[in-house]
Formats: C-alpha cells, structure tokens, sequence
C-alpha cells in the first residue's frame, strides 16, 4: 500500500534520500527536476495556468551531535519534537540504521522534584548498547540523521497509526493526483525541509513562479482527552482541513470560499482549522515572486510530530478527492 | 541453549503481574527438559525440581519473578478513549507516544497513549501525569464500552531489539533476563553430580510487592536460596547505586543476605575467573531475597543482579554477558554445595 | 435498616473490637456450626460442610483516636487509630468506651493543620477532672450516628459495618451452601489487614472474598474512579494491596449475574482491602473484594446508598448458595 510505504521510509528534513528515490521511482512528468535542497519538482505541461501542488517528503527526527566516553550518543532534534515523547522510545539512527532507545533515568532513582518535571534534552542521550565511544564511532558518524521506528498500522474504526504521517499522507496525496491530467500547466513538487522552517518551498517556489498553489499537509488535531471542545482544531473524522490563517499564511479569500463551494457541491466533508498556530510551506510560497495565490488542505492528525501519530481513513480519502476536484475548478474559472 | 535464545523466548510472552499465565506456559517449557518435574501453586509461581538422586540432599531454591509492568483499565472518557491505572512502578514519563495492546477477554486491540496536547499544557516544564493520559483505541464511547471493561489489562508493544555488542534492549529484561539465568543454570547443571537438590522458582506478582516470593518461600523453606534480579546500570546522570553493564553479575552484600552464602559466590566467582562486582545493600533489597529470607524458619539467601539501563521504562537495556556468568556462578556454587554445616553460623 | 444502624453506631476503634464482636455473634449464631473469636479477636463463623473452604471477610474494626497526654488545662492531645485526616475532624464530636463525649478542635489556623496541633476537649476544667474521664492509651471514635437521607444513609464507620451489616444479612437468608463457610468478621484492618492475615491462616481457605467499602467518582469535580453510588456493588479487580486471581474473578462475576443485580467493575490504583492480606496467606489463596460504593470515606459521615447495600447482600447471598 502506497501510504505504509511512504510512511515507513526513513526521511529526516535534510536527509530526504529514501523518500526521494521512491517517489522519484514512481512518478512520470514531462520534466523531472531535483534542485539544489533536493526537492523534487515534475513538470506536466499544460496550456492553461501555472498550478503549484505540493507536499513535504521530510519528516521530523534526530541527529547525532556527539558521544560520551561511555558510548551513549548525544542528540538534537530535527524539528518540533517534544520531550515528552522522546523518553524511552525506539530510534534508527544514520544509514546503517543502527537501532537505539532514548535514555531515561529509572523512575527509582529520581528525586520527587524530579518525577514531576520534564527531563530536559539536555539529559537525554541514545543509547546504542555501544561500550564505549569508539564502538559507537565505529557505528555513527557526528550529523547522522535518525528517525524514529515504528510501523504503519490500521486500527478502531478505520484510524491509521504512524511515524511521518505528517506529510506522507501529502505526498501519497500528490502522487495520487498526477495519475489524473489536468489541462492547466501543472508543477508537482515534493519539497524537503519544510518541519526546519518551510524551506524547500523557498526555492521550488521561486524557480516555478506559480498563480496558483495548492499544499497538501497533516495537521493537528486534538479532539482527544483533556482538551476542552475550543481546543481541539480539528476533528478526527471530520474530513479534509482547510486552513483560514495560520503563522505563516493567510489563504487567499476567493481561493478559500471556491474551496469551500466545491466541497459543498461535491458533498466532500470540510472543516475549517480552529486555529492561527502552526505553519506549512503555503507560507514560503505565497510570498514568493510577485505572490501567489494558495490554499491549504491537510489531513487531521492526533499525537502529530510523535511516534505514533494518527489519522482516519476518511478524512485521507476526503483531501484526495477534494484536492482533485479543486484542480479541476481551477480548470474551469479564474479567481 | 544459548543465553540469549532463553532471552528471546521469556521476552516475547507477555507477563503481567497477576495475569502471567502466557509467559508461565514459556517458563514451563523451557523448565521441562531440565527438570525431574514441574508444579505450579495456587497464584501461578511455577516449581521446576532437580533431584540430585542423594538421600536428604539439601534443597536449593534458585528463584527470579516472571512477572512484568503493566496497565489496567479503570474507566472509559468521553471521547472514547480509555483511563488506566498501572500494575507495577512506572515512569508516567514514558508513556506518552507509546504503542499498545488492549486485552479484552479473547479480543486484542491495537492502541496508543495519548495525552492532552503539549501546547494546551500550562506549566511546559511539567510531566504529564497518568491522570492525564489516556490510551485511544480508536473508537468512540459507544463502541470503546462495548469492546472494553475496566479491569482489562493493556500491555507495551515494546519489541527485543540486539543492539551492538552484547547489549539488549526489551520490555521486560526485569526480570526476564534474571529467569534466563536461573533456565541456563539448569541446563548447565545437566552435566554436574551436585549433593543438592534444586528447585527453580519464577515468582509471580514481584512486581506488586514481592507476593508470589513471599507463599514460594512459605511452602518450600528451603536450606538456601539465590534470587536473581535486575540492579540499576550506569548511565548518563546514573552513576550511584549503579553498575556498569558486561562486567556481572552483581553480589549483594548486607543484612538482606546471608553472609556465608555471598562469601561462597565471591570465593567461587574467584575460583573459576568470573567476574563479579559487589552492591551494598544496608536493608530492603526490595527484590525477593527480602520475603525468601524470612519464611518459615528463615533461609539463607544470596541475591545475584544484573545491571539493567532504564529499569521500568519502555525499553530497559541489558547485556547478555551478565546474564550468563550469573548461570556459570550459581552452577559453580551448586556443585559444591552439601548442605550440613556449610551455612552454619 | 435497624440491623445496618445498630452495627453502624456500635463503638468498636482498631483493637478494641469487643463490643462489636458480641453484637454481631448474637446475630450469627442461630444461623451457622460453630462461632468462635480466635487470639486475635477475629470472629470466626463457621457453618460446616463438606466442600471446599470459602471464606468471607468484613472489618468490624473502625478508625479512631488514642489519647497520648493530658494537659493541665484537661485538654487531651491524641494520636490517630486508623486513617484520620485532620480536615475531617475539625469540630467533629467523639465518644470514648465509658460514654464520656468530647469534641476535637485545633490550635490557631486551620491552615497547615495537621494532627499534632489538634486536640480533644471534654469539658474538663483542669487535668485531675479529666483524669477522672479518661486516660492515656483510651480510644475513642467519632460519635455522629446513622442518619437516611432518602435512598442514601450516612453514619460514621460505614467502612465497613455496611460490609458487616451484607455478610450477615446474606449467611442469615443464604437458602443452601455447598461449601465449608467461614463468615469472618475482622479486626484491626484500618491498621493494615492485620485480622485478615491472621484469620485466613488458620481458615486456610481455597477462595476468599473481602467485603469492604470503596471509594466513588460520583461527585463535583471528582478525580477518576470507576464507582458511582447506585449503580450497584462493586467487583474490585485491583488495588494497591492485590490484584484479582483469574478464577476469584470468574467466580465473582459469575455471581453476579446469576444474581441477576447490576454490578460495577473497578479497578484502582490505591487502597488496601482484607483480600490483600488473604491472598497471601500460606501457599497463596485466590481472592477478590466486593466494593460497597461509598462516598466521604473515613470521614464521620460515610454515605451508601441502600439499594447497593441490598444489592450487595444479594450478590453474597449468591456467592454462598452457588458454592466454588
């Protein structure tokens, strides 16, 4: 299945390799360009206007920045993880994907002011069953990347759990959409870097100078335990999610409401985001060039930038089909 | 059978305390081939006895808990997902992000912990507490109460993991790694004419406060007993009360532990190039030498530990080496033991 | 209601269960073999046959306080019997054995209260006056009686007269029993399930049962447990003193729905019932505890609701007639 797939590939923001070369294995476009960051961009020409659809082949995760004498290895993240999810999980570090678990202090040992606060970054480290620093260096160079293990798995009522769902379901989304012709002269790009600051957008954006663009994402949703119902953003379930404003962008208003309608006239479930936090490539490529006009439409994600984060079948299905359909409009009408 | 084999084979069943009848059946069988018979008592401790063929041989207990951490479900939310209260000491820590396995009745459900998103948290520096966790199962309310009663027992989806050297990393190396120890001592002793008989014990409910240790004793009183167990690994920010990996097993000395027996394993840890580091212990070892040492007329008990990196966390990480020089010491010790006047103050 | 009332009001702190054991003897005795208190003071009924043994156990024991010293004003100072928390007896009147009353209060603030800065005044003007009362090493216990309040009845020591008040009723209308019965009324469990362990080791049973009060999540702004009040007994799988043996489980949710009365399930991650003292005992014994759901525990008002508490007698009834 093209999302297991996906979600499995070991793909860190600056270490997209493996997810490249799948999809680079998989797509057919009268161009094909992998710029200077890495992403890639697959030009179908068309007559019409420049469509920009894109979604992020990086995921969050690790790398290494040190060893200590007794070869436990020391680490950043690449990307917003939160110490909470980090204690105690299972990692695959660089290219030999050596397995390894995040340290954590036996709760046995902590103090009481200890067991109730967070164990700062600074005091956690990899461990790789490694017996001392030069074990560890035989096995890890300093700037290896790593992710974190998991495998793709359905569960409940037809709910996926997974690593890089943010934004695998993006790309799966994207590759799904060029086996359709659009008559419009249509970029598909796969950006890298965008968990580290929207940054292949930057350039892909720049050097295709679209009108129009459509970013396919995973978002947030917290419509789970503890969380008051104005605090939720999105729901699992609900359908596909469009973003009014986040931190980096503001949607275009007339690209927003066509939205809107089409997924009214298609009977496709749309939520809006509840929320201004946050921020996707949308951000870089709006304020690209002269501008350009742009749309968000994410997947909803529970546990998002952890290992386990999870979506509904539905709502992945709702952003293919919604995403399609706006492509087609935008056939059709001028904003 | 190689050491990490047994390992592999006590680690995969699940065990939790109170709930250990999969990871009982492993310890039967890998018990039954070295073994003269093997019995199981009322809270599930199961027995694997070797007769020396000696008339009144001495009998000698080798015990390690079979038991592990786990989770029980204590009420449903409103959002379908389910509360849980924990069987055994964990760190609400490392919970978080983890994947699960729900046991209701015959069913198995997949799950994962999930908490109230960081960015609503208030105080960012403070962990989560396990009231404030939840596992989703996926469903809503409705159907989660149809699938789901309190009580049913959820369980880590931690998998073994080789990493390098001799070093593992699983779910339950406390005290897994401990009973692959007293296994391999079994086997080994196959080979040996011993003038002691030896019971092998795997305990239930260690984990809950040494329960199952403490009616093992009760009913065997034995003339010695080994516990083995897990002691805390050195690592970063862990250097007191701790020990380094691949350099055990780990002999305790203190009032919990009989003098002449620990002097006997330090002798013959000596003897046969085995090396051991010592832990002082000034009272409760918390382990299952602590209730061996006092049942019925009292048994002279010796406790053998090996280190272990994040005890009580997902993954606690081991090594192999440790647990199969603990197996050579106990078979060295038992071949000289008779019994008599050996542990006579 | 009268019987509930009567166990509920009897005196009886940890150690000084005499009075309770006499009351409820003269309610078992026409009702089984033997009855008989062990060195302990556990009261033990038996009712003899020729199946395996299954034994009962509720606490007759009820917490309290001890008076540690006597001032020269007559105001005594006191030590806890049991779990007290000072918040509960701020004010609260209290009864010794001789019947002499007196009410705890406190030094300065009720802020940072904490038992050593209470104490128990009786209406002595001076130490010899008191003196005349009580002595150092007495008890006493609250003194707030049984009250309804509609379906629901409060009282002091509910934990675990209500249980008492269920294991009696269920051995007096039980129609058969199978099984070699032992009916055991408990002391000193508010100590820590001292009588339990005693008890069970000279009953040795097969499987026992622990009916004892527990803790509900039914009100304003509660923190998270399973039981609610009403909704009939609870079936406790797990507390801090055991977790429930498969076949004690099988047996009680088998009960219960033969029973044919609506149950709970809980499972909680603290407190201590007696079945954390049985199980333990010699070889190991399979046990569980039913939860009689009750709020404000060990408080002077502990609250029940009553179609529980005959839910509760049915479910024992049950379990005695159906035998393992």
């Amino acid at each position: 299945m093209l999302l297991k797939e996906l979600c499995e590939l070991f793909g860190p923001s600056g270490w997209e390799d493996e997810v490249r070369n799948f999809i680079l294995s998989r797509i057919k476009a009268d161009e094909i360009i992998v710029d200077s960051m890495g992403n890639i961009i697959a030009h179908k020409i068309g007559g019409g206007k420049k469509v920009m659809v894109a979604a992020h082949m990086d995921e969050v995760g690790f790398i290494v920045s040190g060893f200590t004498d007794e070869g436990f290895v020391k680490f950043k993240t690449v990307g917003g993880i939160l110490t909470t999810v980090l204690v105690s999980k299972k990692v695959l570090l660089g290219e030999k994907r050596v397995p390894g678990v995040i340290s954590a202090k036996a709760v046995h040992l902590q103090k009481r002011d200890e067991r109730e606060k967070l164990i700062p970054m600074s005091e956690l480290y990899i461990d790789i069953g490694a017996k001392d620093k030069d074990e560890a260096k035989s096995l890890l160079n300093l700037g290896d990347y790593g992710i974190f293990a998991g495998e793709y798995t359905e569960f409940g009522d037809g709910l996926v759990k997974s690593k890089a769902l943010d934004d695998r379901v993006g790309c799966a989304t994207v590759l799904g959409l060029m086996e359709q012709e659009y008559r419009n002269d249509m970029y598909y790009v796969f950006t890298v870097q965008e968990e580290v600051g929207l940054r292949g957008a930057i350039i892909a954006a720049n050097r295709i100078r679209p009108d129009y663009a459509l970013v396919i994402e995973g978002t947030t949703c917290s419509d789970v335990y503890g969380t008051k119902p104005h605090e939720t953003v999105t729901n699992l379930g609900g359908g596909a999610v469009m973003t009014a404003m986040d931190r980096a962008a503001v949607s275009d208003r007339r690209y927003f409401e066509m939205i809107k309608n089409v997924a009214e006239r298609e009977n496709i479930p749309l939520q809006i985001k509840r929320t201004s936090m946050g921020g996707t490539d949308a951000g870089s490529i709006q304020r690209s060039g002269g501008g350009v006009k742009t749309a968000v439409l994410a997947v909803p994600c529970r546990y998002i930038h952890s290992p386990v984060s999870v979506m509904s079948k539905n709502d992945f299905d709702s952003v293919g089909r919604l995403s399609a359909a706006v492509l087609n409009e935008l056939e059709r009408s001028d904003i | 059978m190689k050491i990490e084999e047994i390992l592999k084979k006590l680690d995969a069943p699940l065990g939790v305390s109170g709930n250990e009848e999969p990871v009982r059946a492993a310890v039967k069988e890998l018990f039954a081939p070295c073994c003269n018979r093997v019995t199981e008592d009322s809270l599930g401790n199961v027995f694997g006895w070797y007769g020396c063929g000696v008339k009144n041989a001495p009998l000698v207990m080798l015990e390690a808990h079979q038991d592990e951490l786990g989770l029980m479900v204590s009420g449903v939310t409103d959002e379908g997902s389910l509360l849980f209260c924990t069987v055994g000491g964990f760190d609400p820590k490392t919970l978080p992000g983890t994947e699960v396995t729900v046991h209701c009745g015959d069913g198995k459900y997949f799950g994962v912990i999930g908490a109230k998103p960081p960015h609503l948290v208030k105080d960012a520096g403070k962990a989560l507490a396990i009231e404030n966790m939840s596992v989703d199962i996926g469903f809503k309310k409705e159907q989660t109460e149809k699938i789901v009663r309190i009580g049913d027992i959820i369980t880590l989806n931690t998998g073994y993991i080789r990493l390098a050297g001799s070093a593992v990393a699983g779910r339950c190396i406390d005290d897994r790694g401990g009973l692959a120890a007293v296994v391999r001592t079994m086997e080994l002793i196959q080979k040996y004419r011993l003038s002691c008989d030896v019971v092998a014990v795997a305990t239930v409910q260690e984990e809950l406060g040494l329960r199952g240790a403490r009616t093992a004793a009760a009913q065997l009183v034995p003339d010695a007993a080994i516990a083995v167990d897990v002691c805390h690994g050195v690592s970063p920010g862990v250097s007191d009360n701790a020990f380094p990996l691949g350099k055990g097993p780990v002999v305790s000395v203190g009032p919990n532990l009989h003098p002449k027996l620990t002097r006997q394993l330090l002798d013959r840890a000596k003897e046969e190039d085995i090396e051991v580091q010592i832990d002082v212990d000034s009272g409760d070892t918390g382990t299952d030498a602590w209730e061996i040492q006092v049942a019925g007329t009292g048994v002279p008990t010796a406790l053998l530990s090996i280190p272990l990196r994040y005890m009580h966390a997902n993954y606690e990480v081991g090594d192999i080496r440790d647990m199969e020089n603990t197996a050579r010491l106990m078979a060295a010790w038992l071949l000289g033991f008779k019994g008599g006047d050996q542990l006579c103050y | 209601m009268e019987l509930l009332k009567k166990l509920a009001e009897c005196w009886a702190p940890s150690g000084r269960e005499d009075r309770i054991r006499t009351l409820i003897a003269s309610e078992m005795e026409p009702y089984v073999t033997d009855v008989y208190a062990d060195s302990m003071g556990n009261l033990i009924c038996r009712k003899k046959g020729n199946g395996k043994r299954l034994m009962f156990a509720a606490h007759m024991d009820e917490i309290g306080f001890m008076i540690t010293n006597i001032d020269d004003n007559g105001f005594l100072r006191f030590t806890n019997v049991g779990g007290i928390s000072a918040h509960n007896c701020v004010n609260r009147g209290v009864v010794f054995e001789n019947g002499t009353t007196g009410v705890i209060s406190y030094e300065k603030s009720v802020k940072d209260l904490n038992l050593d800065k209470m104490y128990i005044d009786i209406g002595a003007s001076d130490k010899a006056e008191a003196e005349s009362k009580v002595s150092v090493g007495d008890m006493a216990g609250y003194s707030e009686g049984f009250a309804l309040m509609g379906g629901r009845a409060a009282s002091k020591s509910m934990d675990d007269r209500v249980g008492c008040y269920a294991l009696i009723r269920a051995v007096q209308l039980a129609e058969s029993c199978p099984n070699d019965l032992y009916a055991v009324f408990t002391v000193q469990e508010e100590l820590g399930l001292r009588g339990a362990k005693t008890a069970s080791f000279n009953v040795e049973p097969d499987l026992g049962v622990a009916i004892d009060v527990s803790m509900v999540g039914d009100v304003p702004e509660s923190d998270h447990h399973s039981l609610s009040l009403g909704k009939g007994p609870g079936i406790k799988l797990k507390d801090a003193s055991f977790i429930i043996h498969p076949k004690a489980r099988e047996f009680m949710l088998k009960a219960a729905k033969a029973a044919e009365i609506p149950y709970q399930l809980e499972a909680a991650a603290y407190g201590g019932t007696d079945a954390g003292a049985i199980h333990l005992t010699g070889g190991g014994v399979p046990a569980g505890t039913i939860s009689i759901p009750t709020r404000y525990i060990h408080s002077p008002r502990e609250v029940v609701d009553i179609a529980d508490v005959e839910n509760t007698v049915k479910l024992v009834k049950q379990m005695i007639e159906m035998g393992i």
